[in-house]
């Protein structure tokens, strides 16, 4: 875009402020919705105190569940490479012009998603906006790049194929969803980033970015009217619309095995878990509610007392939601010298089925409230978190209100649905476990299930 | 060498380094503009206010780290901020850290080889709470083989996850034995597992007792508050506590290092070759003046991010290695690390990334660097000061970091501008001066076909 035509937009910018306030008392963090002429949307929060501006965006629907049969970790290559070279500048060139001034520029793929954060100083703004426009719109995936990104994902494969977490988090993921694109490792296998083509990488980015996916949210050192503008002459190059894509719904399959993967290590790392809770699903606050209370507090929970404080099994246990567009899951970790993984594991199973039977009690249940509602503003301690929060209130569609209304979200919480909430989400049934080391007195109930990514 | 570990001397040049900033004002911008104050009993309480949200970041910082423990007793001071955990006089093991969650905030600790740091992250108006705890734990721990037996389970567990299951660990902590051959820094932070099973409720309330006062501690806050808020509140809590004798922090310091050395570990767990090659260097500490900003601005040049010179010759241009950089900081009491490290794509040969690295190293030993490059790295490094100021736990980050090791405030604030000052001459008398390769460690982790 020119210049001539950015004296116009930055007229005709169309703004529309909707303003909620964060719950603490005499603070506000006010949100606008800013819709530039063009029609494009972001989410700003306003804050001139530092000469700096964050911005964060995501693609719906672009993350490793989509990259084809045969070429997973094409969309975790495309997030390496669009920062490597684009539009008349070449890789070096790019690079020089984003680090001689301190712009970052950061991409990265989720399972569901395509990420991008964008940090400037204010003095180098429209230096950034001008780069990201570029990494989009006209991304060049010249050869030397390429080969050498491969390089570096092939190596990180390598380093990560005897980590322990790592073996233990994509078998689980096979042993619970083994037809499903979310069974393949997000950064893909030596085999198939091997065979990912300048065509693949041309083709993900012409298919995904496209501006009925994007979502925007940006924080700092802007104005509403400025970012109208930015917004038109970084994404107008967009195509509207992108291919639709079509991901089959996930149904994890639990039904309580245990699988141990030897390694000859000194301590076994568990991971276990079974099916989880939507995000779009009524009971979700009192499922965050009651995992708070099983294995989601970092220094109060009943995992962390019984395994850690009382014990002294493990340094780390811990449990979690993991909502993704496709599917759900509730999962949870544990590493203990290999001679007493069965005692961690034991108790962990134990306050699993004691949590399905009678749910938190009313003190927990006040307590993870209390966690909950006040820990909210955390979440606004530095601009960069500010401006991926406002990408995932989009992404879920909580609405611009959200921050005004999650609190209650959580209150209405009551004993009867943490009850109700605890049997339907823990299946001590079904709760399934993958051990990696060489764990003493722990029977495994089937194989390790076969590397078919 | 020319940087001498004379203290005499050293403390002379600290003196005139700070008279001359007395006298030359800074014309730059300043990094957090903290606020400061001491209490009668020695405690020092900077304040950094970020109106942003309404939480405040406080954290408690001692004087006192791995590096001060006594021989034998590897780990103790790590153990310990475990067992701060455990309750004092009148609150329960685990009162404070259920209140902390009541309350909606986060917390955690660290041990380093120079200091051991408390935070919490919370609402500002439960600030008082936070130091009412932290004050109550600085001066009346209780501790029983019932709660400390666990938690040394509990550390070994933490070694285990951190090293035991990881070699680049293991490489890490034999790297650094070799590196150091008579200051404590060479000790593992987290211990030596024999030595770590043989430490006991005793010797932690020891360690305790010996170096836990007011006068060994700094508090920094950094939120949504105001200096004149703080005062009344740290003179409440943490003002009536006493003043106790503290030791001296005096460490064996290294011999002349006469022979380089090469530290190789293989393993059928290791799939990913990569190797790294040390040199001790000047700290902010223990340096001439000036040497520690050099090497930050050297480290920018030679191994900060893609535009350095080892990711665009080891990287893109030779196409040997996925990865190549360098590490430097000067935070340490005593003399610091000036790391080079690498790693070869898959299918090259480490060896010839290794000798294509120490290519760079001589190189830069022979051509030095240019006045363009000192430029452009000065501007990075002056920018990330700028981003430093937004989050809400970095500037008590990086306050506690230098003031613990004897850096002072205006040292911190300085610290753009003396960047700014640093010439390709001192670079490059500098480097000559480190990269001395006796004074070196090599540490190669390899893979090894399972038999």
């Amino acid at each position: 875009m020119t210049s001539g035509t950015r004296t116009i937009l930055q007229g005709l910018a169309a703004v529309v402020a909707l303003a909620f306030v964060v719950v603490q008392p005499a603070k506000a963090v006010e949100v606008q919705r800013v819709v530039s002429p063009g029609g494009i949307e972001a989410w700003l929060v306003e804050d001139h105190s530092n000469p700096i501006i964050a911005i964060d965006l995501a693609f719906r629907d672009g993350g490793a569940v989509i990259d084809p049969a045969g070429k997973a970790g094409l969309a975790n290559m495309v997030s390496g490479l669009i920062d490597e070279g684009a539009g008349e500048l070449d890789s070096r060139s790019f690079r020089r012009e984003m680090e001689n001034r301190s712009i970052s520029l950061s991409f990265s793929a989720g399972l569901d998603r395509f990420f991008g954060g964008v940090r400037t100083l204010t003095k180098h703004r429209d230096k950034a906006f001008e780069l990201l426009r570029l990494a989009l719109t006209e991304p060049r995936f010249d050869d030397e790049p390429i080969e050498r990104i491969r390089a570096q994902i092939l190596a990180r494969l390598a380093r990560d194929s005897e980590d322990p977490d790592t073996i233990a988090v994509l078998t689980m993921r096979r042993l619970l969803l083994p037809d499903h694109p979310y069974r393949r490792p997000l950064r893909g296998t030596a085999e198939s980033v091997a065979g990912i083509t300048r065509d693949d990488l041309v083709a993900y980015s012409k298919r995904i970015f496209s501006r009925d996916r994007l979502v925007i949210g940006v924080t700092g050192d802007i104005t509403a009217g400025d970012l109208a503008t930015l917004l038109d002459e970084t994404f107008l190059g967009l195509p509207e619309a992108g291919d639709p894509v079509e991901v089959a719904e996930a149904e994890p399959r639990a039904e309580g095995d245990l699988v141990v993967v030897e390694r000859e290590i000194p301590q076994s790392t568990a991971i276990f878990g079974h099916a989880g809770i939507r995000r779009d699903d009524p009971d979700y606050y009192a499922a965050r509610v009651v995992n708070y209370v099983l294995g989601g507090g970092s220094f109060a929970s009943r995992l962390y007392e019984e395994v850690r404080e009382k014990r002294g099994l493990a340094y780390s246990v811990y449990s979690y939601l993991q909502p993704l567009d496709h599917g759900a899951m509730i999962l949870g970790g544990v590493a203990t010298q290999n001679g007493r993984i069965g005692e961690s594991l034991d108790l962990i199973r134990a306050e699993w089925a004691r949590m399905a039977e009678s749910g938190p009690t009313e003190e927990e249940l006040r307590d993870a409230k209390t966690y909950l509602t006040g820990s909210f503003p955390l979440r606004l301690s530095s601009s960069g978190r500010i401006a991926r929060m406002l990408v995932g209130i989009q992404l879920q569609n909580l609405g611009i209100d959200y921050l005004d209304r999650q609190k209650a979200f959580i209150e209405a919480v009551t004993p009867e649905d943490a009850r109700r909430v605890a049997r339907r989400i823990f299946d001590p049934k079904a709760l399934t476990i993958v051990v990696v080391g060489q764990p003493d007195g722990v029977e495994a109930t089937r194989e390790v299930p076969p590397d078919n990514s | 060498m020319t940087h001498s570990l004379s203290l005499r001397r050293l403390g002379v040049l600290t003196g005139l380094a700070a008279l001359l900033l007395t006298l030359g004002r800074p014309v730059q911008a300043r990094v957090f503009e903290p606020e400061s104050f001491t209490l009668d009993n020695g405690l020092q309480v900077v304040v950094v206010t970020n109106r942003r949200a309404p939480i405040v970041n406080h954290m408690v910082w001692y004087k006192v780290g791995a590096a001060d423990e006594e021989p034998g007793k590897s780990g103790l001071a790590h153990f310990v901020e475990h067992l701060l955990f455990k309750g004092t006089e009148t609150a329960k093991p685990g009162e404070f850290s259920d209140l902390i969650a009541r309350n909606g905030g986060r917390e955690n600790a660290f041990t380093s080889y120079d200091y051991t740091g408390y935070f919490q992250t919370i609402a500002s108006d439960r600030l008082e709470l936070m130091m009412q705890y932290e004050a109550d734990r600085m001066a009346n721990l209780v501790l029983t083989d019932e709660v400390v037996l666990p938690e040394r389970e509990v550390i070994l567990e933490e070694r285990r996850s951190r090293v035991d299951n990881e070699p680049g660990a293991q490489l890490s902590e034999m790297a650094r034995a070799a590196l150091f051959m008579n200051h404590p820094y060479g000790i593992s932070i987290i211990g030596w597992e024999h030595e770590m099973r043989q430490l006991t409720t005793e010797d932690a309330l020891a360690f305790y007792r010996r170096w836990y006062a007011p006068n060994n501690a700094v508090v920094v806050i950094s939120g949504d508050v105001s200096l004149e808020e703080v005062r009344p509140l740290a003179e409440k809590h943490y003002g009536a506590l006493e003043r106790r004798a503290v030791p001296e922090r005096l460490r064996p310091q290294e011999p002349a290092q006469l022979a380089p050395r090469r530290v190789v570990l293989k393993s059928p767990r290791v799939r990913q070759p990569s190797f790294s090659i040390s040199y001790l260097a000047p700290s902010y500490n223990r340096g001439e003046e000036g040497e520690a900003y050099a090497l930050e601005v050297l480290s920018e040049i030679l191994g900060g991010g893609t535009v350095s010179r080892l990711y665009l010759s080891l990287v893109v241009e030779q196409g040997l290695a996925a990865s190549a950089g360098s590490s430097f900081g000067g935070d340490d009491l005593d003399l610091s690390t000036f790391t080079f490290y690498g790693s070869p794509r898959p299918g090259t040969d480490l060896a010839l990334v290794e000798a294509a690295l120490r290519k760079e190293i001589d190189k830069l030993l022979k051509d030095g660097v240019t006045a363009e490059e000192v430029a452009e790295a000065k501007e990075r490094l002056q920018s990330a000061a700028v981003f430093a100021r937004d989050s809400v736990s970095t500037p008590s980050r990086v306050l506690g970091a230098a003031l613990v090791v004897g850096q002072t405030i205006e040292d911190v604030e300085a610290w753009p501008e003396r960047i700014g000052a640093v010439t390709a001459e001192q670079i490059n008398a500098v480097a000559r001066a480190v990269f001395d390769e006796r004074r070196s460690v090599t540490a190669v982790l390899e893979p090894e076909p399972t038999s």
